[in-house]
This record gives C-alpha cells, structure tokens and sequence, in this order.
C-alpha cells in the first residue's frame, strides 16, 4: 500500500520535534479525523531575503501524515519564504513516490501546516500577508470550523 | 506463530481476522480435488463418493450444535450466511412484519444487510450496547413489537471480543415469539454452543476463523423457520442454496472443527492465560492505555486496547515493522475513513479512541511471541508519543 519512501520517512523522521523560541508555529488538523500537525519554523534574514533556517515537526496521525509531515520539513528547509509557499502537494506526493489516493489529504494538510507557520510568522512580526496566502489561511479556518461543527452535530446525533 | 524461513522475525497476531489452514486440514481435503473429484449431485459412483463425504462433514457440524443435519447449511462465506439470513428472513416473513431488530455492535455484513432492507421496505431498529459492548436486554425487550420479525445479535463481537448474553436473548425472542439469528463467526470452534439448550433460529459459522480454508461457511437454519434463497439454481442444499457444493472445503472446515473441539479446553486455558497476561502487562506498563471491551466477559483470544495521544494505524506499522501483525480500527486504516462503529456504540468517543489495535491470539501464539509483544509495543508506543505533538497536558481540552 506505502511506497518504500513513505515507509522510510515514517520509520525515520526528519526533523523530528519541537522549536521552542519558533518564529512561527503551524497548527492545522482535527483529532476526530484522526489528523494533527504541528509545524515550526526558524527563519533567518539574509540580506532582503528571509530563509527558513530551520524546520521541525510533530504530527498526531497515520503513517502517510508523519511521513508527508516529515518530507516538507526536508523540502523547505534553506528555502525562502516564497519558495516554500510554492511548494504544492503534488511536489511532496512525488517526492514520496506517491501516496495511496485516500491519503492525498495528508499531504493537503502538510502544505496547511506550513501555510500556517509562515502566516505566523509574518502576522506576529506585522508584515503584509500575500493574498494568496490570506486566502489559503481562510481557508483552513474555515474547514476546521465546518470539521468541528461536523463532529459536534455528530456526536449529538449519537447520544440521542 | 514465528516464521524462521525468512530472515525477518514474525509474529501473526491477527487470528481474528484469518488463520493460517491446519496442515492435518489440508490434507483431509486433497483427495476431494483430485482422485474424488465427483459432483455431489451425481447418483454416479464418483458422485456417491463426494456426497458421502459431504454429509460426513454435515455430521460433525450437526453433532457439535446439537442440531439435525437437515439444518445445517454450506454456504461460501459469513458474509452470504448473513445476508441470506437477514434477506430470506425478511422475504419469507415479510406479510407477518416489517421490523428486524440488529444490534447496533454487528459486523458490517449484518449492518449493510439491514441497510439494503430499510431501502427495500424494511424498518431496522439497532439495540444498543453499554460500555463493555454488551446489548442491553431490558431495551431490546422493550424494542420487540408485534411488528417484529427478527432480532440479529451476534455471539461475540470480532472487534472487541465481548461475548453477548445469547442464552438471555434467546429466551427473549422465544418469549415474545420473533426470530433470533446469531453471527457465531467468532465463538464457533472456541465454545460449545449448544441448541438443544439455547434458543437460536439461525446461525452464521465461518472456516477461516478455525483453521480451515477460505471460502466456505455455514447457515444453522431451525427446522420449521421458512426462509427465501438468495441464490436461485440447481436445487443443493435441499433447495435452499444452490452452487455445487464445495465439497474439499466443506470436507476441510469439518475437520477444522474436529481440530478445535478436541483442544478446546485446553486452549481456551492456555490463551485466557496469555490474554491477561498481554491485558495485565500494558495497562501496568504503559501509561495512558485503556482496555476496549468487557474486562472478563470476552473471548479468550481478543485484545483490544486504545493508547492516548497517538493513531492507531501508525502503531500497527511500527509493530509490523518488527515484524508483529496487529490490526486497527482508526478511521485513518479504514478504506472509507470512517472510525469503528463498534467502539462508538460503546460510547468511546472518536476523537480520543484513534490509537486503537486489535491484538487477536492463536493456535500458534506462544509465550516467547507474546513477551515479544510486550517488549516491542511499549517502545513502539513511545516512539508514536514523541512524534505526536498531543501529551498529558493538551489531551482533552
């Protein structure tokens, strides 16, 4: 079912932990759906350039989660701010050699989690958001309400 | 059960969902597709041939049930034998009611049955279980109306492992003049299972959860309970079922039944033991770990245990990265990422019941696979826990 490189990246994950003093924290997911990633970044200024200088991961969730989680670490890191919002879920899915279809959201949810740092980042230090990524931060409000909404409704449906 | 012929150590703990044929198995049935090929249904002498050897086999079925071997059903699955059971129950009784009543806990076979029928005119009620998996009976008593046809409730749950009050439930239906099949995939083979004794109408019995080969299973259907086929044809089984019988795998689950019968006592002894002891071991051990299901009341082969802050189907690759074979029920296993029915009817919520797998035991399990277990899974466990960013602290909030 796994690729050899998504067994690789679970059994062995890079950036593997927590950034204490992160410059910016992403937190996307839901434990109803049985997914959570935590994402931090430490970004370094070089000249006009900002650089993800270093990058760590936590992730509660199944094996292509730890594994997409711990690819986008590897793929980011030493990159520009804009270079890793370019990063697509297609590029992480290739560089695993591909992920079963009905795990294609793990990857989703790793490129949210990095979204989610960077927005982080440049909101704490009240720098401009690019609109593309003010989009996909709506977005990932959004969807995590209607996923809470979802379970809550849920729930209630069950206890009645 | 320990592979030495390849390299990598294994150990098979997945004996709920299939086990390995018994060699003495195998061999029963290699005539049957060689030198006693016959069909059945020939009154030729290679036909005689198989059909005694096809009534031999109903024998040994008749004889552990207590039954008549005119009751005894072959049938390919326990899948077939339950929706046959649901569908040519709900066909044949269907002018006296239009409510069948299926515990809410079922496999999904039984589950997706009662779907089709509630598409199909039918009212399906699910009788709903306490903490331990176990069906409540005063409920279920109360949801008997005269409406009522049928009543489904499983022997014991093949997640879980909790056994259900059959005996009780019997005397209910019996009481209150309704039907009661039971899916007996699970306690077939590990208990007797007496009908002379237990009210039961119907009953549903799989070969590959005893040691026998995939692709045969039975229907117990009580003499006098009218029943519409699914499977229109030739006319076997006594117009019931037709396909031509398969004669080597019916000849290979009686004698998997043999197999059981004779060590039933001891087994159970033996692999009650190493169930407590796996039970015992990691709620002492690990912290954070919780038992699913009815602490005594279950099978003596199941396991079932969720861990805090961390998802079942990475835990069950971690392990068959050491070479143990667990499953999970998290909804992220799932190929339809729905989480177990089974676990929330027991009122465990989703959100904190993900990290759950299924540790299920066998003829073959011994005491140095099980203490590998227990030292492999609390490092796997703690290996999950450090990747997870959930802890004590954050875990329900």
């Amino acid at each position: 079912m796994y690729t050899d490189k998504v067994l690789e990246y679970f059994r062995k994950p890079k950036n593997l932990g927590k950034i204490k003093d992160a410059d910016g924290v992403g937190k996307v997911g839901n434990l109803a759906c049985g997914d959570m990633m935590y994402l931090y970044i430490k970004i370094k200024k070089d000249g006009k350039k900002e650089i993800i200088s270093d990058v760590k991961f936590q992730t509660f969730g199944c094996v292509a989660a730890i594994a997409t989680s711990s690819a986008i670490t590897d793929m980011v890191k030493g990159k520009t701010i804009e270079k890793a919002l370019e990063l697509s879920k297609d590029s992480i899915i290739e560089s695993l050699d591909g992920l079963p279809p009905i795990k294609i959201h793990c990857s989703v949810l790793a490129t949210e989690a990095l979204a989610e740092a960077i927005y982080d980042y440049l909101s704490k230090n009240k720098r401009p958001i690019p609109e593309s990524l003010q989009k996909k931060h709506d977005q990932v409000i959004k969807s995590n309400e209607i996923l809470e909404e979802k379970y809550e409704e849920w729930v209630e449906h069950q206890e009645e | 059960m320990t592979n030495n012929k390849t390299k990598k150590k294994r150990v098979y703990l997945d004996y709920a969902a299939t086990t390995p044929v018994d060699k003495a198995v195998v061999k029963s049935m290699l005539p049957y597709f060689t030198e006693k090929f016959g069909n059945p249904a020939s009154i030729h002498s290679a036909g005689t041939e198989a059909n005694k050897a096809l009534e031999k086999a109903r024998e040994i079925f008749a004889n552990y049930l207590s039954c008549d071997l005119s009751e005894i059903f072959f049938t390919s699955s326990a899948t077939e034998s339950n929706n046959w059971a649901l569908k040519g129950i709900a066909r044949a009784y269907k002018n006296k009611g239009n409510k069948i009543i299926v515990s809410s806990v079922e496999h999904d076979c039984v589950l997706n049955s009662a779907k089709w029928l509630s598409q199909n005119g039918f009212e399906i009620e699910y009788a709903p279980v306490d903490e331990f998996g176990t069906v409540d009976l005063e409920k279920l008593k109360k949801m008997i109306t005269k409406e009522t046809i049928l009543v489904s409730i499983m022997h014991s749950n093949n997640e879980i492992g909790t056994l259900q009050p059959v005996k009780e439930i019997g005397e209910i239906c019996k009481e209150k003049g309704v039907l009661f099949h039971t899916d007996a995939a699970q306690s077939f083979g590990k208990m007797p299972i007496n009908l002379k004794k237990v009210n039961i109408d119907l009953l549903t019995a799989s070969s590959h959860k005893i040691y026998g080969p995939k692709g045969v299973a039975l229907l117990y259907i009580r003499k006098g309970t009218l029943i519409e086929p699914l499977l229109h044809g030739g006319g076997h089984e006594r117009g019931k079922r037709s396909s031509t019988s398969n004669v080597a795998g019916i000849v290979g689950f009686a004698k998997a039944l043999e197999l059981c019968l004779k060590e039933m006592q001891d087994e159970k002894l033996r692999q009650t033991q190493l169930r407590d002891k796996i039970i015992k071991n990691i709620l002492k051990n690990i912290p954070n770990s919780h038992l699913n299901g009815h602490p005594k009341n279950r099978l003596f082969n199941n396991v079932n245990m969720r861990f805090d802050f961390i998802e079942g189907e990475a835990l069950m690759m971690e392990l068959d990265n050491k070479g143990i074979e667990v499953s999970t029920v998290s909804a992220c296993a799932s190929s339809t990422l729905q989480f177990s029915h089974v676990l929330l009817a027991c009122g465990i919520e989703e959100k904190y019941a993900q990290g759950t797998i299924r540790i299920s035991l066998g003829r073959y399990t011994t005491e140095k696979d099980v203490d590998y277990l227990l030292e492999v899974l609390p490092k796997a466990v703690e290996k999950m826990r450090k990747i997870s960013p959930l802890n004590v602290e954050n875990w329900k909030m």
